[in-house]
Order: structure tokens, then sequence, then C-alpha cells
């Protein structure tokens, strides 16, 4: 299903189509004026993209075909097995971790799954966790610490769960221990938001030594929906308040909450999966290579000393 | 969900008339009955009648907390900016204006140092009239330094929490703060120093995501929404109705999330001998008196406190199961 504002590029594709094929058809050389097209459509697609509303690119993070977490488990990393379970009441189909190999080197992967059709997407609970999918994070955790192993997430999530049974089970308290726990991880740990960062069930896991962000992603404190049904008393109000909750990559890589923007393919991740995990697999590399050669405490200290850092204001007696 | 309620009211919330002088009476929120201000005063905010607990503003929260003339001020001098240039019905900034003006504090938390019945201890007081007691950056910071501070004085960290949860118009400045807040604990813990929290009528979102559950110990006070994920929320989501009580604080009780349930009149007595209790220290022969009255008047205060006198016992809890 094609997004709005993709209409005009979808158009001019399938114009360039429909001409090769008639020039084959026809045996006619058509080569110069499809050539004309097909600038003019990465002309397009730059200024589509370019100048993408915030709300749009909320579109783009959302979008089917997106490459999920389990894409790029199976295509960043060698030799995944999934490890199910929580030990204590069950396993949690929207958070999945398990271990990997980048480069060689085992790792403890975690990452959010939406569905990539309906019936996935049923059954991984449109990505949003239990709180049996953050115990399973942090029991995954002592396993990492255990044994030294690299932690890596992949965020994409609307949100944690609000259910009856989520809050029962104390959603909110397997979230705040979670943050807990993977800011005191003994080993480099890195989190990528590869779709949507969805508030405190995104942060459960993003408490990292380097948060990464895809360009056409998201991280926020609450989805523009509930954000204009709280203070505009209308969630079809949701385009303003994706504006000025100030959500996209680019955004947040200016108040620091993000450390480095990893680029798509144009059109979005979606309209080329293998260069978004390429981009990703790339970025990986780079951060846990730059993390090397850190102590255990090091990079606990310096993953405290980046989140005890993060807000702004004004010391009034400081200022004069 | 209760953020919601705050936006959407546009005239004070019913225990912020308590702060105005209205009538002598009012109507009981729980119970109907007509109860004398004066009483509910002296009762700490709570129904004399049927116990129903008022929401408690920060500063009578830390006189009821404090040791007469102990507390000492930490927080104050840090300022909420606008770092999203956020504007929704209005500027955040003239919102800001507004409340500031209002509660005649830069944000909505009090932090300090005190001694509570003889024992050091930070006081950390969220604020729910001040914006819903959201979180934003400078919440967020308060508590951190209140946390480092407390560890580096030796002091035990008693928080009491009253929010709708993280600040929207700080975007994921605010998101932040619950990691901010979460290795902010860290110092305490390392020095093994008690942290306790109190989670009052609401706590919600992410103060309850963050630092608010991260207790050593926590209590609640009856009947408290604390939730995740507010009633409206789920029930928009799941279509369907909520159980009774679900998400107060004697339903968390039940499953398993919080140490206990007790009420404000004993709530200092109770913080006073976790504290002692957690540090090893001997336990005083007379434990503290319940309500001991603090936001009365001088005059009121002439006149006794009808709530004293009764020692704190072990029955002051509210009773396991049904």
């Amino acid at each position: 299903m094609a997004l709005e504002f993709e209409r005009p590029i979808l158009d001019l594709e399938a114009k360039i189509r429909d001409m090769r094929a008639y020039a084959e058809e026809q045996s006619i050389d058509l080569g110069e004026e499809i050539a004309l097209l097909e600038a003019r459509l990465e002309r397009l697609q730059a200024q589509t993209f370019e100048g993408l509303s915030r709300w749009e690119r909320v579109q783009v993070a959302r979008a089917a075909g997106r490459p999920t977490g389990l894409d790029y488990v199976e295509h960043v990393f060698e030799g995944f097995q999934e490890h199910h379970g929580d030990r204590t009441l069950g396993d949690d189909p929207a958070l999945v971790a398990g271990l990997a190999q980048l480069d060689g080197r085992s790792v403890v992967v975690l990452a959010q799954q939406k569905g990539r059709d309906t019936k996935e997407n049923i059954h991984r609970n449109f990505g949003m966790s239990h709180p049996s999918g953050y115990r399973k994070a942090m029991r995954m955790f002592d396993l990492a610490d255990k044994f030294g192993l690299p932690v890596v997430t992949l965020i994409d999530t609307p949100g944690a769960y609000p259910g009856i049974a989520a809050e029962e089970q104390g959603q909110a308290w397997v979230i705040a221990a979670s943050i807990q726990r993977m800011s005191q991880l003994q080993v480099p740990a890195v989190a990528v938001v590869i779709g949507e960062g969805g508030s405190g069930g995104a942060l459960a896991i993003g408490v990292a030594n380097r948060v990464l962000i895809l360009e056409n992603a998201t991280y926020s404190v609450i989805s523009p929906e509930s954000c204009a049904a709280i203070l505009w008393r209308d969630a079809a109000e949701a385009p303003k308040a994706a504006e000025a909750l100030k959500l996209t990559a680019r955004d947040l890589l200016e108040i620091d909450i993000v450390d480095r923007v990893i680029t798509e393919p144009t059109g979005g991740a979606h309209r080329d999966p293998k260069v978004a995990m390429e981009n990703v697999a790339t970025a990986l590399r780079e951060e846990f290579a730059s993390l090397a050669g850190g102590t255990p405490a090091s990079w606990k200290s310096s993953r405290h000393e980046r989140f005890r850092a993060l807000g702004r204001y004004v010391d009034l007696s400081v200022a004069s | 969900m209760a953020l919601e309620r705050w936006f959407r009211r546009t005239k004070p919330t019913r225990s912020d008339d308590d702060a105005t002088p209205a009538g002598l009476w009012l109507k009981c929120d729980g119970c109907s009955a007509q109860i004398y201000r004066k009483d509910l005063n002296q009762n700490l905010l709570t129904c004399p009648e049927c116990g129903y607990h008022y929401r408690m503003p920060a500063e009578a929260r830390i006189e009821m907390l404090a040791d007469a003339g102990t507390f000492a001020r930490w927080s104050g001098s840090l300022a909420p900016t606008d770092p999203l240039t956020f504007t929704d019905t209005e500027p955040y900034p003239d919102r800001m204006e507004r409340v500031q003006e209002k509660q005649g504090r830069p944000d909505a938390i009090v932090t300090g140092g005190a001694l509570l019945d003889g024992e050091p201890v930070a006081l950390v007081v969220m604020d729910f009239f001040f914006a819903g007691g959201s979180m934003g950056s400078v919440v967020g910071e308060e508590i951190a330094r209140a946390a480092e501070r407390a560890a580096e004085e030796g002091r035990s960290l008693v928080a009491v929490t009253a929010s709708g949860g993280a600040r929207m118009q700080e975007g994921a400045l605010s998101l932040m703060q619950l990691a901010k807040t979460t290795v902010a604990l860290e110092a305490l813990a390392a020095r093994k120093l008690p942290y306790v929290s109190v989670l009052t009528d609401p706590t919600t979102g992410g103060v309850t995501a963050s630092f608010a559950t991260l207790g050593d110990v926590i209590f609640a006070e009856p009947n408290a929404l604390i939730c995740f994920a507010g009633p409206r929320v789920i029930q928009q989501t799941i279509k369907q109705d909520l159980p009774e009580g679900f998400q107060r604080a004697e339903f968390l009780l039940k499953k398993g999330m919080l140490d206990n349930v007790v009420r404000r009149t004993a709530l200092k007595g109770k913080l006073a001998a976790t504290l002692r209790l957690l540090r090893n220290q001997k336990l005083p022969e007379q434990p503290l008196q319940e309500a001991v009255p603090s936001i009365v008047d001088e005059e009121e205060e002439a006149l006794g406190s009808p709530a004293a006198g009764k020692p704190l016992q072990q029955g002051d809890e509210v009773k396991r199961g049904s």
C-alpha cells in the first residue's frame, strides 16, 4: 500500500516501465526519453523525501514493507538463534531475543518485532510488549554480562502494551527495572531505532552506549495520535502533534537523544530493504569498533554519564 | 490520563480549592459527608469520616514529613526552557509562566534535606497541582541531583510521587528523564543508603516506569491510582470495562507490586520505622505518634489535634487480601 506522498513517484515509475515495455515491443529506441524521465524521477524522489513533514516521516517509519527487527537480525548477523522466554511467566513474541555473531564476534541481540503481514502482526501484538518481553530482555542482559557479550538492541514499537494483564503484571515496574538493568551492563551496548521508538516501551531497551536511528525512524515520548488527543482534544490533529514533538531522526540528533543517523535508501528503507540493512550493519561495525578497548567499568560509566547529561534547563543560580 | 484531566480542566480541582478560603464546610469526595474544613486539614487532607485521601500540594507534604524546622530546600534554582519551541493550543512557555506564577515555583517538584523523626533524609516531592506533576528536564534533574546529594551526605532518600507522567512539551528529552533519574539512584545503592518511594494519587506513565517503582521499599497511599497506561487508554484499546479497583493501590498490593498501602496519617511513622529497620538502627521505645497536624494555622494548632495521640501500630496498614 503506497503512502500518499509516494503516489507521484510510483506513477512516474510506472510510466517509465510502460515506456520501456513499449520500446521493446515496438523495437524502437526511447533511450533518451527514458533517461530524461529517470532523471526526473531521481529529482522527484530527492525533493519529496527532503521535504517530508514530520507526520509524513511517521508514515514512513510505520510503512508496510519496511524491514522489521527480524529482517535485520537475519541479514546483519550470522548464525542467529532465538532464545525464548522470561523464565517466569511466558514468552513475548513482540520482543525477540537471541544470540548471533557480528563479524565473527558473539553478541546478544534484542529486537522488537512488528508483523510483516496481518497474521504476524497479530501474533507479535503489533510490536507491543507485555511485561514478559522486558523480563526476557533483562535475563538476556544477565547473560550478556556473564559471558562478556556486547548487546545490540533494535527498537521498533508503538509502545509497551496498554492492557489489563500488562498492568496487573507490573508493566511500569518491569520497564523501570529494564532501564536500570540495561544501564548497569558491563559490556558495550548499541541501540538502533529502526522504525518507531515508542516511549518507555522503547527506552526499556534503549539505554545503550550509542543510540543510532535510521533516517526515517522516529523516537518520541508519546505517539502523535495520543498527544493530539490530549493537547488538541482530537486525535485527528496528529500531524500537528508530530510537528510539535520534533520526533524525527534529525530533530533528535540536535538535542543529543541520538548519536548518529543512519542513511536510508532514497524513498525509504521499505523501497530497498537490502541497502538499509547494509547501512545498519556498517554503522554497527563502526560503533563497536569505536567502543572496543573500553573496560566493563568504563562502558558502564560512560553509558551512565550519557543519560545523566540529557535534558535542557536553565540554572537561575548561575545565570545572571 | 491524569495529565489529560489537568489540561482539560479550566476550573481548579476540588483539592486545589482547599488552599483557598472557600466555605467552612465541604462535602467529602469519598463519602459525601459534610466535613469541617479544619478537621480535613488537621487530618492531613484525609476525610475524618471515611479516610478519603485528597491530593496534597508539595509544600504541605514536606511539612508533614520533615521534623519542624529541619527542612533545607535544595530545589528551585532550575527552570524549564522550551527546547522544542512547543506550541499546542498555547505556547509551552506561556503555560509554564502561568503555572509558575500560581504555584510560586519554577517546576513541579520540591527537594531538600531534612530530618524525618530524627533520621537524616533527602525529600523529593512531586506536585500534581503544577502541570499535572509532569516530569520534564527540570523535574528529572532535581530528582537526580537530590539522589546524588543524598548519597554524598549519607542521607536516605524518600520520594513522594504524584504525576501524570513525562511532560509532552519537552518531547524525547522528557522521556530521557526516565533513564536519568534511574541512573542517579546508583549513587545511593553504591553507599547502601535506603531509597523509599511513596506513590500517591496519581502516579502514572513515565514516572511509574522509572524511579518511582525502583524504591528498595515501595509504599502507596490508599486508593491511589498507580499505572503505566491510564484507565482511559486501556479502555480505548481493549474496548472492555475494567475490573473493580483496577490500578488502585489496594489492587496493586494484592498483585504483589507494593510493599504496603499506608494511610497518610500513619505515613511518617511508617517511613521512620522502615528507614531504621533498613539501616539496622535501634527502634525507639516510643514510636512516632500518628497524625501530627502540620497544615493548620497557629490558632488551630492551639486547639490541639484530635487525631493525634494514637501510637503507630501494625494495624495501621491496610489488610492484605479481602
